[in-house]
């Protein structure tokens, strides 16, 4: 596969835009390569999942678009805007105004109720939320009986579903979403990802996820596979087994190198 | 366990840096205060070693330090010299107010130490030390000339030859010997105490009014006649009324005198010291509960792993003790360099010891680790029990919370707490106990204590308010802000409570301060009917001389003195006053109960009407004094109302004091103009008729205030800088518990930036946190001081503190200033959330 050229152009605008991105931690023998040239597309109204095993540098690569990390070398635009140069002002108001985030866990404010954790990223911009699309969210989440609960009064499952309607109440370019199910039974993971699901479909939101389901995986339109900081495969209407196969197929290549 | 506990110290050093400061200032305040005591003691005792003979033969018992006008004539002398077992006997003339004033015209160390005109002589002190002696030159001899002590004479800049300038209490005002020789005595400085030395015949001319006589008799022992042996033997000769001492009794009585009356600054200083502990102690209870909630999963570990409750705790305490070794080195030393800063203070006040070495006793290095260790183990006691009862179970958990007890109960206890001390000042303010001050200060500290154990509760409504108003001001980041000061209302609190016990002592002080300076101007304003006050700066006594030129100026009216000296009567030493009854009434407004004052006859005495009710007397009723010429009844002609310029149980006609055998000096005259409108001629021909006498100043009405609130002021200053130590800890508390929080909610912050807050948002979010923290502990010590405050006032107002006020401009800009405080407390932390790298504190475990 060519690292220089977009994976499988579609019909669709391009939200982020990773070119030859390369970050290395550490020096002399301890260096890691935790992405190598790494240039992709993800594509606006689509939900990714980025998966491959521990060291793969999926979770860097998300933190460098997320722009919460910084690359050595490549370029990253989300929409019109290219991060490299970016003051840590611009970074923050980035995050705040067209990105979303969804984390593992620990997502939500612990002094904050469910409704003021949702409209957190917009009071920190001293905006009101569109009350339309408010209510929609809140809907969608299901758990309008529950706003005025602190995180600690909800399931985990509820918590991520704030934080998911977090992400999502502010309309952003992006959702980055870190294993938002790894700390869900399975029961509540489903209704995280039919939830994120949603958002694609009926919202068109953009949603990227890590995850190293491929249960989770598989309500994806389209996965990406790193390994060793490269990209290394892909799946577009992926199924659990398409991606196990994808998976064991470059884990033989690997460790039958 | 202790592997672990080193560990953790060592892995937390910056943190518990912060909270060791606390107990190096508390431990460096006591070791300094005894460091300085012990110094301070030394050097009394030598000086007074070396300034007693073998035997010492007094007139008449010393009335608390005051030199009586009793002599012993010289064939007294005489006779002491053949006493069976004496080598030698030598008379003294001793007197205090003799100063040496400099060639700029300024009088040495005239800032309270003594200047002390003696007569020479080269007798030996007691057990064979050496007395004075020529260190340079030649002895005095003459009306013409004196020798200086060392220090004297170079802080005066005079050398052997020149012309020195002197003023006396004597009947010579002011001398212009030249100086000849340079005195010193055997061992140890003179504290500041000035030495002016003449001939015999000389000093009795200047001090005796020419009688061939002596203060007081030394008497030498023969090689292998004890001290007491010789006593026995002078005893034999001479006059019932003499006291006979032996040098050591002479000397153990005369520093003791003097030990007893600095003894407070001893105590003075070691409340300063408490003050520190207790709001350090604060400091380290909030440091240890957030380092055990922070360390709670590894405690939960180790209590998984099989280690017992008691080693958990035991390896907080270790940790603990650890600190508090380390506090209290570190704050012996600082003790030290702090013992030296006391010391230079002192020195400006005119104590100067610096002929004496520093004293550091083995009681000081043994107090300084008491202190520390066990202040430290105490306040790090309670969270290191709440570290036992983490279950192990909550090793595996996610969420640790730590196990608190109720704060029903801790309103419960600090209620307690404020009742009980509530009512031990009641005790000592109200009534009449023994230990006033031991009351009434274990009561201001039960009353703090409990209202630090109750503030978490306390503090609700005020957290609740602020929270709403930061909430409308401030947006989302006063919503966080609010949220955060709420989430640990205990920690918050004490944090808080910490600047309460600075602040309520501070404003006690203020309001005490402003009312006493009022009450002055009040007193002088309502009493005061006089034009012009002289007196000397330093209270000291002046010779009589003065009066008695003014009287002769015609642009001075009335002429009125008045002198303090020191009586007993029912066994109780009091200072007495001595006035001039004819012309009191010109001066002082002041309409006696009952009797009259302006003809006290010289057998006559007037009371106070707090004595006069105290001993059921009544006028023509009888009162015993012991004077410097023995006992002297006097029949009681009036009874006045206390007041600033009435402010003695007894005074008495000058005559009559003169009579009873006090030396003939005044402490103030009161001078009225000859003229209405003649005030400015009045204070000209004052100045005119003292200018040669340096020492004394002459003063108007307003200056007079002024001179007599300067006090006031002046320890207002020395209070506020004591108690700014413990405000300075309280500070770093605020610093400390925010650095903790910040640490202890890495992951939020992460969190905060991840979904964008800017680092300007964070910064003033704990910004917000640090103005609650600080702004509530200032509004519980304002409350707390308002109320000490009044109810001392309120107490003391039988003893002239008449004028109740509280100074609400002050005490509105210390509210300003906690805002400013939270402001600048919040920096480093807020500088330290606002660089933690996004990335690592979301990913922190």
């Amino acid at each position: 596969m060519d690292p220089s050229a977009p994976v499988l152009p579609t019909d669709r605008a391009a939200a982020a835009r990773i070119r030859d991105l390369t970050k290395t931690y550490g020096e002399g023998a301890a260096r890691v390569v935790a992405l190598d040239g790494v240039s992709v597309d993800l594509y606006a109204g689509e939900f990714t999942a980025v998966m491959g095993p521990s060291g793969s540098g999926k979770s860097t690569l998300m933190h460098c678009v997320a722009a919460l990390d910084s690359a050595e070398s490549g370029t990253i635009a989300i929409g019109d805007v290219a991060l490299g140069g970016l003051k840590d002002k611009e970074l923050t108001r980035l995050r705040r105004d067209t990105l979303g985030f969804v984390f593992q866990s620990f997502n939500l404010v612990p002094t904050l109720t469910a409704e003021e954790n949702i409209s957190l990223p917009l009071a920190i911009a001293g905006r009101k939320p569109d009350p339309q699309w408010y209510d929609t969210v809140i809907d969608a989440v299901g758990l309008r009986e529950r706003l005025d609960h602190r995180p600690n009064q909800l399931s985990g499952g509820q918590q991520q579903r704030v934080a998911v309607a977090r992400a999502l109440v502010g309309r952003p370019t992006i959702v980055f979403a870190d294993e938002p199910t790894g700390n869900l039974d399975s029961r509540s993971g489903a209704e995280v990802l039919a939830l994120l699901r949603r958002s694609v479909d009926e919202f068109d939101q953009t949603v990227v996820m890590v995850t190293h389901d491929p249960v989770a995986a598989s309500h994806c339109d389209r996965v990406l596979f790193l390994a060793d900081g490269r990209l290394v495969a892909e799946l577009r209407e992926p199924t659990p087994e398409r991606i196990l196969e994808t998976m064991t197929g470059f884990d033989a290549r690997e460790t039958g190198a | 366990m202790i592997k672990v506990a080193l560990r953790s110290l060592l892995g937390r050093k910056v943190r518990l840096a912060m909270s060791t400061f606390a107990i190096v200032l508390g431990v460096a305040f006591v070791a300094g205060t005894f460091m300085f005591t012990d110094t301070l003691n030394r050097s009394f005792t030598a000086i007074f070693a070396s300034s007693v003979g073998d035997v010492v033969v007094t007139p008449a018992e010393s009335q608390g330090g005051a030199l009586s006008s009793l002599t012993i004539p010289a064939s007294v002398v005489a006779e002491l010299a053949e006493v069976p077992g004496a080598a030698r006997a030598d008379g003294n003339v001793t007197s205090v107010g003799t100063f040496v004033v400099d060639t700029d015209g300024k009088v040495v160390g005239g800032q309270g130490a003594p200047g002390l005109g003696i007569s020479w002589n080269d007798a030996p002190a007691g057990n064979g030390l050496e007395g004075l002696r020529i260190l340079e030159g030649e002895i005095p001899d003459g009306p013409d000339e004196v020798a200086l002590d060392e220090r004297a004479a170079e802080r005066a800049g005079y050398e052997i030859g020149d012309e020195v300038s002197l003023v006396t209490s004597g009947a010579r005002p002011s001398l212009r010997p030249t100086l000849v020789g340079i005195v010193g005595y055997g061992e140890g400085g003179l504290n500041g105490a000035t030495l002016s030395v003449f001939d015999e015949r000389t000093a009795q001319e200047l001090f005796l009014g020419g009688q061939d006589a002596f203060n007081d008799v030394w008497v030498t022992a023969e090689e292998g006649v004890s001290q007491e042996e010789l006593r026995d033997a002078v005893e034999q000769v001479v006059p019932e009324s003499y006291v006979v001492q032996t040098g050591d009794e002479a000397a153990d009585a005369n520093a003791s005198q003097l030990l007893q009356a600095i003894s407070f600054i001893t105590t003075f200083l070691l409340v300063f010291a408490g003050v520190a502990l207790v709001v350090g102690s604060f400091l380290i209870v909030n440091t240890f509960s957030i380092l055990v909630a922070q360390r709670a999963r590894e405690l939960a570990l180790l209590r998984a792993l099989g280690a017992s409750r008691r080693q958990v705790t035991g390896s907080v305490l270790l940790e603990s003790t650890i600190l508090g070794l380390f506090g209290a080195t570190v704050g012996l030393g600082l003790g030290v360099l702090l013992a030296y800063g006391i010391r230079a203070v002192f020195a400006g006040f005119g104590l100067d010891m610096s002929g004496t070495p520093m004293v550091i006793a083995p009681r000081t290095v043994i107090a300084a680790y008491v202190v520390g260790v066990v202040v430290t183990v105490v306040a790090a006691y309670l969270p290191a029990r709440r570290s036992a009862r983490i279950e192990p179970v909550q090793a595996l958990r996610d969420d640790i919370a730590m196990p608190e007890s109720s704060l029903r109960r801790r309103l419960l206890v600090g209620t307690g707490l404020i009742v009980v001390g509530g009512g031990a000042m009641a005790v000592g303010l109200v009534t009449d106990a023994s230990q006033p001050a031991w009351w009434v200060g274990l009561g201001v500290l039960a009353v703090l204590l409990g209202t630090a154990a109750a503030s978490p509760v306390l503090a609700r409504p005020f957290l609740a308010v602020a929270a709403a108003a930061y909430r409308r001001s401030f947006g989302i980041v006063g919503v966080l802000a609010g949220q955060n000061a709420r989430r640990n209302p205990r920690r918050t609190a004490a944090t808080a409570s910490a600047l309460m016990i600075g602040l309520a002592l501070v404003t006690t002080m203020a309001i005490l301060g402003r009312s006493a300076g009022a009450s002055v101007d009040a007193a002088i304003e309502e009493n005061f009917s006089g034009d012009v006050v002289i007196s000397n700066a330093v209270g000291t006594p002046f010779s009589p001389a003065v009066a008695q030129g003014l009287a002769e100026d015609p642009a001075v009216g009335v002429v009125s003195r008045v002198r303090f000296v020191p009586a007993q009567s029912d066994g109780r030493q009091r200072f007495v006053l001595g006035y001039d009854p004819a012309t009191i009434g010109d001066v002082v407004r002041v309409e006696p109960l009952s009797g009259s004052l302006d003809d006290v006859a010289v057998d006559e005495v007037v009371i106070s009407d707090d004595v006069a009710e105290d001993d059921g007397l009544a006028v023509g009723d009888e009162v015993t004094f012991t004077m410097p010429a023995g006992e002297r009844t006097f029949t009681v002609a009036a009874i006045f109302e206390r007041s600033a310029f009435l402010a003695l149980p007894y005074a008495f006609a000058i005559e009559a004091l003169v009579e009873a055998g006090y030396a003939d000096e005044d402490n103030t005259v009161y001078l009225t103009a000859a003229e209405p409108g003649g005030q400015e001629a009045l204070i000209e021909a004052s100045r005119a008729g003292t200018a040669d006498i340096p020492l004394i100043s002459v003063k108007d009405q307003q200056e007079y205030a002024e001179e007599q609130r300067a006090p006031i002021d002046q320890l207002l200053t020395l209070i506020y800088g004591l108690l700014g130590l413990a405000l300075v800890i309280a500070i770093l508390g605020i610093v400390n518990t925010l650095a903790l929080s910040v640490i202890e909610r890495t992951r939020e912050v992460g969190l905060l930036r991840a979904v964008g807050l800017g680092r300007g948002q964070l910064r003033r979010m704990i910004g917000l946190e640090s103005v609650v923290i600080a702004v509530l502990g200032t509004l519980l010590g304002l409350a707390l001081g308002i109320v000490f405050g009044l109810a001392l006032l309120t107490a003391l107002a039988d003893e002239g503190l008449e004028a109740i006020v509280v100074p609400w401009g002050q005490l509105g800009g210390f509210v300003v200033a906690a805002v400013v405080v939270g402001v600048l407390a919040a920096f480093l932390p807020a500088r330290r959330a606002a660089r933690l790298d996004v990335l690592r504190a979301i990913a922190t475990e």
